[in-house]
């Protein structure tokens, strides 16, 4: 099955592992990512702010472009999911918003906000499910103990994303036990890594990751994982305790048989 | 006191600061809570006071890290961070007054720094 793919800037450079295993896997898996035309960069961050339009159209745009393909865009990177997401419920509580975006978007479309965002682990968990994921395991991941750090960007605001519970998620962890692995639950797991602070603030930055990745460490779990290139960076860079973390859609390559891990 | 300033905050924020009922927990759940001046819970209190401009004038405004965890939190929907966000918005809509620029770019790389990192920095650093 087809569906419309917005990957974002970072998977195109230095996130491009994220983006490979993404595609890689859906198709294992029966879906075709198709690359919206000529998407533009989401931003990274979704302003909160009610008069702000020219902002968000990008990500009006992409979505604007992903309804010729049943109407849903699918995406990996935590940022570009809660960029997109944000934006199309904002069609929903702002009439304001929706009569100004229209008014950039005319006369070549329009939109209102029709469309649907759908994050890759949303697909697995409500398309494809858990259980029908699990037996197309070929090399299950026995006897791993992973972390799932979900951060910022996936969870919040829940009452728009409505991904998951935004204090006790779950999805990673039914993947992660899909793939045959056990996961592990820690304290930190859906707090913020530092984000874009480590721009100019490197100490904080290093605080905030080091929280994270050692909250992870305590509870036993041999390495970590996220779909947010920027959580990666902030913990591979800054966190103090050397947890190595990865991008879930390479554990997922893995243990469907794409990925060796020797390859990695 | 400020009013037409502090009706812009509260229009460009959407948050209804009056529901706010002091518990703190907020400021209590943020990760940037040591690195600020001005904590979340006193940006809610001072905008609802009008007493704006100090807020402008403190660092603090650009030590919110957008995670939300205040918004998720708070017991009585205030949306702390959309207000800090306003009140940063109010300083670097003004001439002159981003607070990060193109220029700075080049020097703040790293080989294995992600975009994302750059275009959010620019989108919460600059107009």
């Amino acid at each position: 099955m087809k569906i419309s793919y917005y990957p974002g800037c970072t998977l195109k450079n230095k996130a491009r592992v994220l983006d490979k295993y993404a595609r890689e896997t859906a198709a294992a898996l029966g879906y075709e990512f198709e690359e919206i035309e000529n998407w533009q960069c989401c931003g990274g961050a979704y302003t909160s702010a009610k008069d702000e339009i020219a902002t968000k159209l990008p990500a009006v745009r992409a979505l604007a472009n992903g309804r010729d393909n049943g109407g849903r865009v699918v995406t990996v990177c935590s940022a570009c999911y809660n960029v997109l997401a944000q934006t199309n419920h904002e069609f929903e509580v702002n009439p304001d918003f929706d009569m100004r975006v229209n008014r950039y978007l005319a006369p070549d479309f329009e939109y209102h906000g029709e469309g649907k965002v759908l994050h890759y682990l949303e697909l697995l968990r409500d398309e494809i499910g858990f259980e029908q994921l699990k037996k197309k395991v070929v090399k299950p991941l026995t006897g791993k103990k992973i972390a799932a750090y979900y951060g910022c960007l996936l969870l919040r605001p829940s009452a728009v994303l409505k991904f998951d519970d935004p204090e006790n998620p779950e999805i990673m962890e039914d993947l992660i036990r899909a793939l045959g692995a056990e996961p592990v639950i820690y304290p930190m797991r859906n707090e913020c890594c530092g984000g874009y602070i480590t721009l100019e603030d490197q100490n904080q930055a290093r605080k905030r990751s080091t929280a994270v990745a050692q909250s992870a460490g305590e509870m036993g779990a041999d390495f970590m994982i996220t779909a947010c290139p920027l959580c990666q960076y902030n913990i591979r860079r800054h966190a103090e305790n050397g947890l190595e973390i990865r991008y879930f859609t390479e554990v997922l390559a893995e243990a469907l048989g794409i990925l060796d891990e020797g390859e990695r | 006191m400020d009013n037409s300033r502090k009706e812009q905050i509260l229009r460009i924020s959407g948050s209804d600061v009056r529901k706010c009922m002091r518990c703190g927990k907020c400021s209590a759940t943020c990760p940037s809570y040591d690195e600020m001046e001005y904590h979340p819970h006193q940006f809610v209190y001072m905008v609802e006071q009008g007493n704006i401009e100090k807020l402008m004038e403190s660092p603090s405004i650009f030590k919110c890290l957008t995670c939300f965890a205040c918004v998720e939190r708070c017991p009585r929907g205030v949306e702390p961070a959309k207000v800090v966000e306003a009140v940063r918005l109010e300083v670097i809509r003004q001439q002159g007054m981003n607070h990060l620029t193109a220029d700075d770019l080049p020097g703040l790389l790293d080989d294995d720094l992600p975009g994302q990192a750059l275009m959010t920095a620019m989108r919460k650093y600059a107009k």
